[in-house]
């Protein structure tokens, strides 16, 4: 019998995998996904937001954890807690060094990418890289890894973790366990039923695409769940970011995001505007547009621009529709082309004069017009005239196991005394909506290291009987 | 000239109804893969491709034969990629860009006629192998020499030698530097100053890109790193700048000083060959050590014939000269030398038209780089 079960392949269950190996535990790890698609969400990711009090190699100046906190609250709107949400901030400042001897190497800051140079430390090669080097360190220390192995269900006896059983029907029992197999974002109908059926009749989950891995299901979410385990979130939750509608259903990641939304207008299928496209800095905006094209007929928005707009956000992987005249790009959208040169007639009409700055809130703005454009608003004249339609493309889900400071999964308030819990599957408790850049994986790596610490502490004592 | 056959073929494109792209099937894989890589950007940190990409929003010929050059296919964006195979973006940069490098050194081939020998590598490299050996051996016994003196010369003697390589080490440097001038025009720099120069110098010296961005080395059977690869290209490089430096030091002797060969064990010539002729021998072996044990997913396999074709031929030059001194006053130095000098000659006359090519072409795209992440800042 092993000590310590993990559940999971990504980056809080190597982490939780290295930590209680390290802590002389036996240990195997189960990942539902084949070898290729291994390492789930985490393959897509790119950084970790780091508190640091002065400068540390890739990061500059400073990013104290007051700030940090601060940081987090305005985003969650205070759904998180204080005292978990604060160990993980202090963690990101201490656990970049355990990162580096397990094989991960930081970059600076991308190019393109905007305000990160101080609060993010980049993967050199991004997520995929890091989860190889861990898995390469695991193997490496003598945890044992199998692929391909789907955990449908637990045997569970009054908050104890006994045993696992596989989508096959392997029972496999451990001394402890750590649960790390993501959310429930890839569970087509499991998102259909949160969101629902909307005024017009339609799905609007049907339309979403995943930006992440195809094999975040959610089963044992749903199971523990169903085993009375005390939960966190709301399950309609996720982060949703409006992508290009021709990205991949699954694992479009990084590169199908479209930047070009504050530069421009955006449209609905009835080619009207909807929202404020100037309301603030793209970074801080981009995740609410997921939600607000979910919302629209269809689910689909037209992010549109003139020439002006080329070569200042980061190039898009498809290329968008262009064309030299208005009504021409309308019907290249299959848009209503009198509607659409009217919507942008008025939207013009409205800009104000003023000096255009994309790197500060500029005066740009419009006048009598609804919903107005805040800043950034300058007449779409300069032809040609490209378009993009976009999709809400789910990262991830919000719902989540309530857990501690020690990791533990809860029943009825109580800790289990040998099953935890690491990353997305209880990142709610710390983030209980909203985003910042780099907190998921801040938090899989604290709650993952402590998760894997934890458990191969719960399988000595289960060894000794105590 | 150009520019205006590729309007003109572009508007026939463009009347044909046909999207209008010049590119190859190999390019156009290049400019595809880097229009989502330039929408992802975590791979920046491992080599010169990635920044230089950054640079620009679309890929057209030119750049794309740049930024083949300049990948040194360690294959660590392939391990890193969200976007590899099986990920139906199919993203494999270090196979696209080895592709497009071997249509490069086509391309730009002086005289253009012979680019086509690098697509056919290996028996451009039998072939040459086989002439050489058949001249040597074949003069060896037109010479017929009487002698058992353990002096070369006495078997071929050092004008003939002069005669036979000189001209062929001529042409092979002339289609060299012609092939990658038109190689440098095309990918249209400015002038390189100084530091550029003594930048670009120093990534080729070092092979500082071969280093994985942080210090651990490239990949080759699997997502580990290794420095090996790097050491052995290092053996390899400056092994056979020993041996070129040997030869020049020894014509030197000849020439200048009045001092033929053969020279001391403790002399220049012999000192400086003896170590170029060991880092030869340790370098290619290493390098084909790797190569067969090279995750298939890396560069092109289809070039392998090339890569090991010129492997061999330096590790046969390596080690039939280190041979010639202990065979000194052997029944076999005749032939020894005519195999030896075969294999030399084979080496030398594929030197344009094989794989030697991508050192100097890299050179090339190492200085562009160098010049041209100047000018950004």
């Amino acid at each position: 019998m092993f000590d310590v079960l993990i559940i999971g392949g990504g980056n809080a269950a190597l982490c939780a995998a290295l930590m209680a190996r390290e802590a002389g535990a036996s240990v195997l790890l189960l990942e539902s996904a084949p070898r290729a698609w291994r390492g789930g969400n985490s393959q897509h990711t790119r950084n970790l937001r780091c508190m640091h009090d002065a400068p540390q190699d890739v990061l500059v100046e400073a990013y104290p954890e007051e700030e940090y906190w601060q940081d987090l609250l305005r985003v969650t709107g205070g759904q998180t807690d204080e005292a978990l949400a604060r160990l993980v901030i202090r963690a990101s400042g201490t656990c970049r060094d355990w990162m580096r001897r397990h094989g991960v190497h930081f970059q600076p800051s991308l190019s393109g990418a905007l305000h990160t140079a101080r609060t993010n430390a980049f993967f050199m090669g991004g997520g995929k890289a890091l989860v190889n080097a861990y898995y390469r360190s695991a193997e490496k220390l003598g945890v044992v890894i199998r692929y391909d192995s789907a955990v449908e269900r637990l045997e569970l006896q009054e908050g104890r973790f006994v045993a696992a059983q596989l989508a096959g029907g392997e029972r496999i029992s451990a001394r402890s366990c750590v649960l790390a197999a993501g959310g429930f974002e890839s569970n087509r109908e499991w998102l259909r039923s949160a969101w629902g059926q909307n005024e017009q009749g339609d799905w609007p989950a049907d339309n979403f695409l995943i930006r992440g891995t195809r094999f975040n299901q959610g089963v044992l979410l749903k199971f523990m769940q169903q085993a009375g385990a005390d939960m966190v979130g709301d399950p309609s939750q996720s982060h949703c970011v409006a992508i290009d509608a021709r990205a991949p259903l699954y694992d479009g990641g990084i590169c199908t995001r479209v930047d070009c939304v504050s530069l421009g207008i955006m449209l609905n299928r009835n080619a009207e505007r909807f929202y404020d496209e100037g309301e603030d800095f793209w970074p801080k905006r981009y995740a609410i547009w997921g939600r607000l094209v979910a919302q629209q007929p269809q689910q689909i928005g037209y992010s549109i621009i003139d020439s002006k707009a080329i070569g200042r956000f980061m190039p898009p992987v498809f290329p968008g529709n262009k064309a030299n005249t208005l009504p021409e790009l309308a019907r290249q959208l299959g848009l209503d082309e009198a509607r659409f040169v009217d919507t942008i007639q008025r939207y013009n009409a409205a800009c104000q004069a003023g000096q255009f700055d994309h790197t500060v809130l500029d005066n740009c703005h419009t006048k009598d017009l609804t919903p107005p454009k805040s800043h950034w608003a300058l007449p779409l004249d300069t032809p040609p005239y490209y378009g993009y339609a976009l999709r809400p493309g789910i990262t991830f889900t919000y719902l989540g196991l309530k857990t501690n400071a020690d990791a533990a999964v809860h029943f009825a308030g109580q800790p289990s005394p040998n099953l935890f819990v690491a990353g997305e599957m209880m990142a709610g408790n710390v983030l209980g909506k909203g985003y910042v850049a780099g907190i998921g994986m801040a938090i899989g790596t604290a709650f993952g290291r402590i998760a894997g610490s934890r458990a191969a502490q719960a399988a000595a004592a289960a060894a000794k009987g105590i | 000239m150009q520019q205006l056959t590729r309007l003109i073929d572009e508007a026939q494109h463009l009347a044909a109804g046909q999207p209008a792209s010049l590119l190859n099937s190999a390019e156009a894989e290049v400019a595809r893969d880097l229009q989502i890589c330039n929408a992802c950007r975590y791979c920046e940190g491992f080599c010169a491709v990635f920044p230089a990409m950054t640079q620009r929003l679309e890929f057209g010929q030119a750049d794309i034969h740049y930024l083949a050059n300049l990948c040194h296919n360690c294959g660590a964006c392939l391990h890193a990629c969200q976007y590899a195979p099986p990920h139906e973006f199919a993203v494999n940069i270090p196979k696209a860009m080895a592709q497009v490098r071997q249509h490069s050194y086509t391309r730009f081939a002086w005289p253009g006629a012979l680019g086509r020998l690098y697509q056919h590598a290996g028996l451009t490299v039998a072939l040459a192998l086989a002439g050489g050996l058949a001249l040597f051996l074949l003069l060896l016994q037109a010479l017929a020499p009487s002698v058992d003196s353990g002096n070369f010369y006495d078997y071929f003697p050092h004008h003939l030698l002069a005669g036979l390589f000189g001209p062929v080490f001529g042409f092979a440097v002339l289609a060299l530097g012609l092939g990658v001038r038109r190689f440098w025009r095309d990918i249209s720099p400015v002038a390189a100053d100084m530091p550029a120069v003594l930048d670009a110098g120093h990534a080729v010296a070092t092979l500082k890109y071969l280093d994985g961005g942080h210090g651990q080395g490239c990949t080759n059977a699997d997502d580990a790193t290794t420095l090996w690869r790097r050491r052995f290209h290092h053996f390899t490089f400056y092994g056979f700048l020993s041996c070129f430096a040997a030869t020049i030091t020894a014509t030197g002797y000849h020439y200048l000083l009045g001092l033929p060969a053969p020279y001391a064990l403790d002399s220049l010539p012999v000192l400086l060959g003896c170590a170029g002729g060991i880092g030869l021998l340790i370098g290619p072996a290493g390098l084909l050590w790797l190569n067969l044990q090279r995750d298939p997913q890396h560069g092109d396999v289809q070039q392998r014939p090339m890569d090991r074709g010129f492997i061999a031929l330096l590790l046969l030059t390596s080690a039939s000269g280190l041979l010639l001194p202990f065979a000194r006053h052997s029944h076999v130095l005749g032939s020894l030398l005519a195999v030896h000098l075969g294999v030399v000659m084979a080496l030398f006359i594929t030197l344009p038209y094989g794989k030697f090519a991508h050192g100097i072409f890299r050179s090339a795209a190492l200085l562009k780089w160098a010049i041209e992440k100047r000018q950004r800042r």
